[in-house]
């Protein structure tokens, strides 16, 4: 039967690895609706959930998948939803009511090409905006990325592990190459990695318990929702109590908690992978499967002498502007790497010191870009031609 | 302080029932969970000391359902209005029904949207005006009774605000069935629905919802030959207990066909394994 | 020692909607000036709750007190 034993080395795909780590990171309840290509994931944590007493339900459209986590969520469960673009652009709604409700969640969205149906089998990177602004108003966002299914496992982990520690929903964007691919996995031991448990009032019961009162750090010590203390849960603006309130103060008060928890705290949030970065007189950014192409040139083009780094950002969202400028100061071109018609290219671009020197090296024709697309754009930035 | 709603709403009146309901019950308020969506009826919420949530319009059996199965000993009731029921949110009612979970849907018909100011809804009958039916409402509404039986609720009823008792008992009896229950309430709209239609104020509503509805009997059957009616006159709206079956209930069939056997057959691969 | 009923109203709650004033059986309730309903007959009534479970309010209410 299927199983994973910590320790052990598994030859899976991407999809599967995001199972097996969102289990590992204590995940128990799952809520998806099928759609290409992330439907491996629902397909392994409905036989593998059970197995550990976990709950997985296959709701009637990614709506009510995302609805029914985040209320299974609030009962203290560690809670999951994947989908791809389509389906995200559905769940829009309900991600801002997590974000507004600050109820931890992690959603695994295996981009395809768009926009609509679009390419459902190829690769494409166009979601990242989505993931940024897709939910209505003004809001902060937690996206993780991965280029490799060891990373992945990591990253899952840690998507978990941020979401618990800000009560927030984090994103974990991926595309159907990392999706389908196979490759090898060391799964790790029970404890080698650190998993965030939910933070836990200890006002007892019957003595007035404030659920949305941060703490300096941000965080919010939670009741289980069902347990010992009543409280409301809402998607509007609310009091410390959790009821609705339009008071000038208490709404300022609240967007403010809500952009700042995760906007200043973005140096904990920031995880990148890099090559060659001190002296990289071309610098390659880029994220998940581009980023494979983006390191086999990038050595391909080390091994012939030319100064090539490469920062791989496994945080898109908030994005690591400082970082990205700090590394590209001494770098007379930078090109950013994705499948799309640009989307982290302008973040770069605002992020640098010197704009005109960032270009984009993409793919929008469902392929995978290769290290030879790099290749050639780097020759037109170095008037060499193709 | 008064509640938001307009003088006479049926809406207070579905309140002022459940809460009999649930004292009549003897429930521990800390194992209710009353979940709303987005509309004068989701407003309910705020005025009972449960552990409450207020939703997305549409939504709150998707809440429910995740709440539920995560924790299948809570008491999940979710009050919803027309359009939160079966218009945004009817994909979800059909397949909540479908599951049978064990929550308690009380739908609150006042055959308008009254938040937005008195648009139609999937509950306004045909010809019946609203803001954005000022030549009469084209669409036919939806039963209730008869969609929740065809989607496989195993707990229907319907009642009305002049049936403030009967509305106690079949809630008391809807919180206390075991799967997915379906108590639809014929409330008055005084405010919206009353105006644009003349039907006067909330006790002209309230009358009528007495003197147009006919009980049914014991076995949910209508009472009265009413075939070969060809000449359209009005049918009096059948009230009462339509269907009480039981059913596997979704979380425990989850529990017993899904989760044990799993368990039993991880745990035996980990003693094969094993040195 | 026997029991003393008697009609509470919430004159702050109440929205003067005459529901209860309308569904008595007895005639005991009416609309005051403010719109308010008030007790107007209450050696009529038969404590059969109709105003009290049917108000949208829950304005009214059947409060039973020891006599002394």
């Amino acid at each position: 039967m299927t199983q994973t034993r910590s320790g052990t080395v598994e030859f899976l795909q991407g999809n599967e690895v995001c199972a097996e780590a969102a289990i590992y990171a204590g995940m128990r309840f799952y809520a998806g609706y099928p759609i290409t290509p992330s439907t491996e994931i629902a397909e392994r944590l409905a036989l593998r959930l059970p197995q550990v007493g976990g709950t997985c339900i296959q709701m009637e459209d990614e709506i009510g998948s995302l609805c029914s986590v985040i209320g299974a969520s609030l009962t203290g469960m560690k809670g999951m939803t994947a989908t791809s673009g389509p389906g995200y652009s559905l769940m829009q709604e309900a991600v801002g009511y997590a974000i507004m409700a600050e109820v931890p969640l992690v959603i695994v969205d295996v981009q395809r090409g768009g926009p609509s149906t679009g390419l459902p089998t190829h690769a494409s990177q166009g979601d990242v905006m989505q993931v940024r602004w897709g939910t209505h108003g003004d809001h902060a966002i937690v996206c993780l990325s991965a280029s490799t299914h060891q990373d992945l496992f990591e990253t899952m982990i840690r998507a978990f592990n941020v979401s618990e520690t800000f009560r927030t929903p984090v994103i974990v964007l991926i595309d159907e190459i990392v999706g389908h691919m196979r490759e090898p996995v060391r799964i790790p031991d029970a404890g080698e990695y650190e998993l965030t448990e939910r933070l836990l009032t200890n006002v007892p019961r019957d003595v007035d318990y404030h659920p949305y009162l941060p703490r300096e750090d941000g965080r919010l010590p939670m009741s289980h929702f069902g347990g010992e203390h009543r409280y409301n849960v809402t998607g509007l603006y609310h009091d410390m109590w959790g009821f609705p309130s339009d008071n000038p103060q208490v709404t300022n008060d609240l967007i403010h908690h809500l952009m700042n928890k995760l906007e200043n705290r973005k140096r904990d949030l920031t995880f990148t992978k890099e090559w060659n970065t001190t002296d990289a007189d071309i610098m390659l950014i880029s994220y998940g499967a581009s980023a494979r192409s983006a390191r086999h040139i990038m050595e391909d083009r080390r091994a012939v002498g030319m100064r090539m780094g490469l920062i791989e950002l496994q945080t898109l969202w908030p994005f690591p502007g400082e970082l990205i400028r700090e590394r590209c100061r001494g770098a007379s071109y930078v090109v950013v790497v994705e499948m799309n018609m640009g989307q982290i290219v302008h973040e770069v671009k605002a992020a640098v010191e010197r704009p005109e020197r960032v270009f984009l090296a993409n793919r929008v024709d469902g392929e995978m870009i290769t290290p030879a697309d790099i290749k050639h754009l780097v020759r037109v930035i170095q008037g060499k031609g193709i | 302080m008064p509640h938001i709603w307009c003088p006479g709403c049926g809406h207070g009146i579905v309140l002022n029932s459940l809460l009999r309901a649930v004292e009549k019950l003897q429930l521990e308020r800390n194992d209710i969970v009353m979940i709303s969506g987005i509309g004068c009826s989701a407003r309910i919420q705020g005025y009972v000391d449960f552990h409450t949530m207020h939703t997305l319009h549409g939504r709150a059996l998707a809440f429910a359902t995740g709440i539920k199965m995560a924790w299948p000993l809570l008491k999940v009731i979710v009050p919803m209005g027309d359009g939160d029921a079966l218009a945004i949110g009817g994909n979800h009612f059909i397949h909540a029904a479908r599951r049978n979970i064990d929550v308690t849907a009380i739908i609150m018909n006042n055959s308008i949207y009254g938040m937005t100011g008195g648009q139609h809804s999937p509950l306004t009958q045909c010809g019946d005006h609203a803001t954005t039916a000022p030549y009469g409402t084209v669409d036919s509404p939806f039963d209730v009774v008869q969609l929740a039986s065809a989607a496989g609720a195993s707990f229907i009823a319907r009642t009305t605000t002049y049936h403030a008792r009967d509305m106690t008992r079949l809630l008391a009896a809807a919180i206390e069935h075991k799967g997915f229950s379906v108590v639809e309430v014929l409330s008055q709209c005084p405010t919206y629905y009353g105006r644009k239609n003349d039907a006067g104020d909330a006790v002209a509503m309230m009358e009528r919802f007495r003197d147009e509805t006919v009980k049914v009997t014991a076995d949910g059957a209508v009472p009265g030959d009413r075939s070969g009616r060809m000449d359209g006159a009005h049918e009096p709206v059948p009230v009462g207990l339509f269907r009480r079956e039981e059913r596997p209930e979704y979380c425990e069939a989850y529990r017993t066909r899904v989760m044990e056997p799993a368990l039993e057959q991880a745990q035996s691969a980990a003693r094969d394994v094993s040195p | 020692m026997s029991v003393e009923r008697r009609l509470d109203v919430n004159r702050h709650w109440c929205k003067g909607c005459r529901i209860c004033v309308a569904f008595c059986p007895r005639n005991v309730l009416a609309l005051d000036r403010e719109g308010k309903v008030v007790v107007m007959r209450p050696d009529d009534c038969i404590w059969c709750g109709d105003c009290e479970i049917r108000c949208p309010d829950l304005a009214i209410t059947i409060v039973k007190e020891a006599a002394s």
